[in-house]
């Protein structure tokens, strides 16, 4: 079994999809040595209570995330900028809800 | 025996198997490596469970003599259970336990997938939901056979120990008595003898692929559908049946 330095297996995240045509959602992580064994915790983990159709596990070190430094330059500049949402065209009643 | 008691013997034998080895997965609760393997093998445990509470409910029904899968499973001593000696037998290390349900695992596939076209309905029904579950406990056990024969030194020493240990257990899953024939001619029970060829062929693929050695098949032991069972038998009872036998209709 491969380990990583700590001693412990690695760490896969793990997406559930609850009903077809829905996305998959994280839904938690867990530890296993490879993806077989990882898709089989999750379903014994996940998925006892009849949560889910479909399971997707990825390795957790295989997920690219921003950091927390970065919200300054990546989310404030789209604070000001209302343009960018659809709110100034006027609908006509018969379109109704979008 | 009359019909009606060889069926009501061949339903404890399946009844009595899946209740045996759920209990003593329950046994792994809050023990087992990890807690993703904590949750797989009590999962696994109720799984058994549930398909215990079928069999032992049809069990009751077809003797009509007004005991429930609950008198069945907490008011009968040794003498009177059917489970395979292989169940039994205690959990040991992991890869004990894990060769256990994989030898379990891979016949009761087998017999499932015959009793699933039994010429009894609700037998066939309780084989064909069950089915399903055991597809996935070969998944699981053999996964582990090969994780660990395949593994380190030491998981390969102790898994190669296990199926050892275990070896001479498993041919009586494969003995047919006067019950088991009755119930084949009947086209009610599967034909267990017959089926020791394709458990064969999976068995020897799996111990392959996990670099594992098939054991020589020098002793065997048996007598579990005469009711003679190892020392094992009684301890599960005892821990098992304490509760319902100390306190009669006990509530939650």
């Amino acid at each position: 079994m491969s380990k990583n330095n700590k001693g412990e297996l690695p760490l896969y995240e793990v997406f559930i999809r609850s009903k077809n045509g829905l996305d998959h959602k994280h839904v938690g992580s867990l530890h296993a040595a490879d993806a077989e064994m990882a898709l089989m915790a999750a379903r014994d983990v996940y998925t006892r209570r009849g949560e889910g159709v479909s399971i997707w596990v990825v390795k957790s070190t295989d997920i690219v995330a921003s950091s927390p430094e970065d919200r300054g330059s990546f989310y404030d500049p789209a604070d000001d900028k209302l343009y960018r949402h659809p709110t100034f065209f006027e609908l006509p009643d018969e379109v109704g809800h979008l | 025996m009359t019909d009606k008691d060889m069926l009501f013997d061949y339903l404890l034998r399946l009844g009595d198997n899946s209740l045996i080895l759920g209990q003593r997965l329950a046994e792994w609760c809050g023990h087992a490596p990890m807690l993703e393997e904590d949750l797989a093998l009590t999962n696994i445990g109720l799984d058994l469970l549930g398909q215990a509470r079928m069999f032992l409910s049809y069990a009751g029904e077809v003797e009509g003599n007004g005991r429930d899968e609950d008198r069945l499973a907490y008011f009968r001593d040794t003498k009177d259970w059917r489970n395979l000696l292989l169940l039994e037998q205690p959990n040991g290390d992991f890869a004990m336990t894990m060769a256990r349900q994989f030898f379990f695992d891979s016949f009761q596939y087998l017999q499932f997938e015959a009793l699933s076209n039994s010429t009894d309905e609700r037998l066939a029904g309780i084989a064909a939901k069950s089915l399903k579950e055991t597809t996935y406990h070969r998944r699981h056990s053999t996964d582990w056979i090969i994780r660990l024969g395949d593994g380190t030194d030491e998981s390969h020493e102790r898994m190669q120990r296990a199926i050892e240990a275990l070896w001479g257990y498993l041919p009586e899953m494969f003995d047919m008595d006067a019950v088991d024939e009755a119930m084949v001619v009947d086209g009610i029970g599967a034909d267990v003898a017959a089926l020791r060829p394709e458990w064969d062929e999976y068995v020897n693929g799996v111990l392959t692929e996990a670099t594992l050695t098939r054991p020589e098949d020098s002793w065997s032991v048996r007598g579990s559908r005469e009711g003679k069972h190892s020392e094992h038998l009684g301890y599960i009872l005892a821990e098992m049946q304490f509760l319902p036998r100390a306190y009669p209709d006990a509530k939650w």
